[in-house]
């Protein structure tokens, strides 16, 4: 039935139908009514509604995250918009593939200043990978097609459509999905094989080897992180992961030396800084990974696999770099390990291993759980032990707390952990709950959160409730701004400049008021009975954790140092590298 | 990093001729901090609906080619060539510069023109419009001279620029 005519409105809902889209993230208003009259006359997809628009992105977030899927966000004209803005952003930043339709006012009052008119795609230029006005409804199947094309392929990003309302009411001429095609756009896949060959040569022929793996090994699709466990398992190397990457390679096994970077372990940065080839895959040597650039892994050859031609040499110069879809690479180097039956030099593997064993006896992140005030390690390391064999995905908020989840809970699987890493968006985790909940009903979802993070996106909970979504919060409750305080502490004199939490709710009857159960824990003896019954109980939990509020996170690279020069937490004070004021204006 | 020396690179790029396009570039140099310090743009081919846009330059070896590869996120561009490393390229500037002048600097500004090829395009009694056409030192040189000879007005287009040879971009 191609090309056939209908209206704008309903020329939307049939390409989002023909995508297999599901399920979309939205709010209603003046300039999208059409497209929810449409939505109201079809069973195909259900649309969630948010509190916030910024919750819808977020939430669309969780969706694509946790599924790999895109994820669709539907919201109105001018504040509608624009509040999506910091959702766009962050999926910018993360490479997440959202689609983001938003109404406009009719074409006629474009320019005018019209009732809730904003310049959305002047606004959404610099935060989207691509976005689209339609002025005309015979334009709107191909720019649908075209926007979930570009969303989903090659670096994935946000795409923002701006519908304007008369657009929406307009006939026009329908066309499926396989009529559409783009020019220009076109990805490379497929790396090129004699760069391939070489890379596998420099890797078999490594003595202090590495794999650096991030973000786009989670992107590339669960085929991706299967073949870089194979190819890490052949070449019995040791990997370590950014903080997008976490789940890619199995958390639990030996060969992994967990995350990297500025609150990375010791052993994880201590064998970049020392290593002589490293295998960056789809990952972006960011700044948070490298700490301190001219002193970043300085004697090894560098390979970089990534999807993104501009990724490559933006930061650090690579020897060998290779542009492609990371599955389709690894899958090529393993290909050619094989073909050239590559072997390892066990001897130079054996010392490279029993360095990283030494690094790793310093046990970087043993903490000291003392007396009755709970430390927030212990409690993410009970939260582990008691939910890693559920079905579970995590989203975090952001802070002290979001690096202490990645510190102390384990990720075996890709997409099981979601976190805002590129802009850092507190008010993420909540949101993106819901997303990662709608998508996976039965599963054990838990929004690790801090006391203030949780206070930018807390109307979400409503929309937890509305739809029985079984969320579990977890706020470890320092009363600070933890993360901020931690600076202040380290670079500013512990001149605590607003970033004590004045007048907090009561969580628990917050919990009670949205509907949902709230748990208080304020004592070392009952964090696992809380962490239990938070699991138990049907619905929606809300935990608030009061923890140690003078509680710092390390290991921790400080700005403007190098990876080897790490503050851990049983230095003595004054110990570790003095903060200088180059680095201090770092951010 | 190795090699900080900024230098100075001419870039065609082929885009859609679509709403916003030359938004998308200009904010990607604003927003990435690169530098413009000429920039053109018209359509060029009615059948395809392209417009090719010359950018001048600045930047070190590492700055250039992520400018080309950020140039090449942009959706609606198809081609991006940099004419500065790709081989010879030939590069021109048009100028229109208006002197007002009277008397004996009036044959002063026409003796210059003489020597510069430029055409007077518009004259009255106190002023001429010239039209001059070469690369940007030329261009420069002829404002220069002709500064002293009374108040100017300058309009230049930016450089244009295509490779040498039978080659394209
Ligand atoms: C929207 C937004 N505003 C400000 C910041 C800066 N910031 C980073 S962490 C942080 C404090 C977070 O506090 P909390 O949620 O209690 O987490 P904690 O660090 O205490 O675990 C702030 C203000 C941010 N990341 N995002
Ligand atoms: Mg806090």
């Amino acid at each position: 039935m191609a090309n056939q005519e209908m209206t704008g409105a309903e020329i939307v809902i049939k390409s989002l139908i023909d995508q297999g889209v599901e399920v979309i993230f939205g709010y209603p208003g003046g300039a999208v009514l059409p497209l929810y009259d449409e939505l109201f006359k079809q069973n195909s997809i259900r649309h969630i509604l948010v509190r916030q628009e910024g919750g819808a992105v977020h939430a669309a977030e969780g969706y694509a995250r946790s599924t790999g899927k895109p994820g669709v966000v539907l919201v109105t004209s001018g504040p509608g918009a624009t509040n999506a803005v910091t959702g766009l952003a962050d999926a910018l930043l993360d490479s997440i593939p959202i689609i983001c339709l938003t109404g406009q006012v009719a074409t006629h009052l474009i320019g005018n200043d019209a009732f809730q008119e904003a310049d959305t795609v002047g606004i959404t230029r610099p935060v989207t990978k691509h976005n689209y006005l339609v002025k005309s409804a015979n334009d709107l199947a191909r720019t649908m097609h075209e926007a979930f094309y570009v969303a989903t392929t090659g670096r994935p990003g946000p795409v923002v459509i701006d519908l304007p309302k008369d657009v929406q009411f307009e006939a026009g001429t329908y066309i499926p999905p396989s009529l559409v095609q783009h020019k220009s756009y076109k990805p490379q896949i497929k790396g090129n094989l004699k760069a391939i060959k070489e890379a596998v040569k420099l890797i078999a022929g490594a003595k202090k080897p590495i794999f650096y793996s991030g973000g786009g090994v989670i992107n590339s699709g669960p085929k991706a992180a299967k073949i870089l466990t194979q190819l890490v398992r052949m070449t019995g190397y040791p990997i370590t992961s950014t903080l997008m990457g976490l789940g890619a390679f199995p958390a639990s096994d030996k060969q992994s030396l967990g995350m990297l970077g500025m609150h990375g372990t010791y052993e994880a940065n201590n064998a970049m800084h020392d290593c002589d080839v490293m295998i960056c895959v789809g990952a972006r040597f960011d700044d948070r990974i490298t700490g301190r650039l001219d002193a970043f892994s300085p004697n090894s050859k560098k390979i970089h696999i990534d999807i993104d031609p501009s990724s490559i040499n933006k930061n650090i110069r690579v020897d060998l770099p290779i542009v492609g879809d990371v599955a389709h690479v690894l899958e090529d180097m393993v290909k050619v390990w094989k073909s050239e039956v590559c072997v390892p030099d066990a001897a130079a593997l054996e010392s490279w291993w029993s360095e990283i064993a030494a690094w790793r006896s310093r046990d970087c992140l043993k903490f000291k759980q003392e007396g009755s005030v709970i430390k927030p390690q212990y409690a993410l390391s009970r939260l582990q032990e008691l939910t890693k064999d559920h079905d579970r995905y995590i989203t975090t908020e952001v802070g002290q707390h979001q690096m202490w989840a990645a510190q102390y809970l384990t990720f075996d699987e890709p997409n099981r952990w979601m976190t805002s890493g590129g802009l850092g968006t507190m008010g993420y985790g909540l949101p993106a709950a819901v997303g990662a909940q709608i998508a996976h009903p039965d599963a054990l979802v838990i929004d690790v959160a801090g006391e203030a993070s949780i206070m930018m996106n807390i109307q979400e909970m409503s929309t937890i409730l509305q739809y029985r979504l079984p969320v579990k919060i977890f706020i470890l409750n320092n009363q600070y701004m933890g993360m901020v305080r931690q600076w202040q502490e380290l670079m500013h004199g512990s001149r605590y400049s607003e970033s004590y939490m004045e007048s907090l709710p009561d969580f628990v009857k917050l919990a009670e008021a949205f509907g949902a159960k709230g748990l208080r824990c304020d004592h070392v003896d009952n964090v696992d009975d809380c962490i239990k019954e938070m699991i138990e109980t049907p619905g929606a939990v809300l935990v608030d954790m009061l923890v140690d509020q003078t509680e710092n996170v390390f290991p921790m690279v400080p700005s403007g140092a190098a990876h080897n020069q790490m503050l851990l937490a049983d230095d003595k004070e004054g110990e570790g590298p003095e903060v200088s004021s180059k680095g201090r204006a770092l951010v | 990093m190795d090699d900080n020396e900024i230098h100075r690179h001419t870039i065609a790029v082929l885009v859609d001729n679509e709403f916003g396009v030359l938004a998308r570039v200009v904010g990607l140099f604003s927003g990435r901090g690169y530098n413009i310090e000429s920039l053109t743009v018209a359509k060029v081919d009615d059948a395809e609906n392209w417009s090719r846009i010359t950018i001048v330059t600045t930047g070190n070896d590492m700055v250039i080619p992520q400018i080309k590869a950020q140039l090449e996120r942009l959706v609606p561009v198809h081609k991006i060539a940099d004419l500065t490393v790709e081989g010879p390229s030939v590069e021109r500037e048009m100028a229109l510069v208006k002197v007002e002048c009277k008397g004996e600097k009036r044959v002063e500004a026409l003796r210059m023109a003489d020597i510069f090829r430029a055409r007077a395009i518009d004259t009255t009694e106190t002023s001429f419009v010239f039209e001059v056409t070469g690369v940007r030192d030329k261009v420069k040189a002829f404002v220069n001279l002709m500064e002293p000879l009374g108040r100017i007005e300058v309009c230049r287009t930016g450089i244009v620029a295509v490779k040498r040879g039978s080659d394209t971009i």
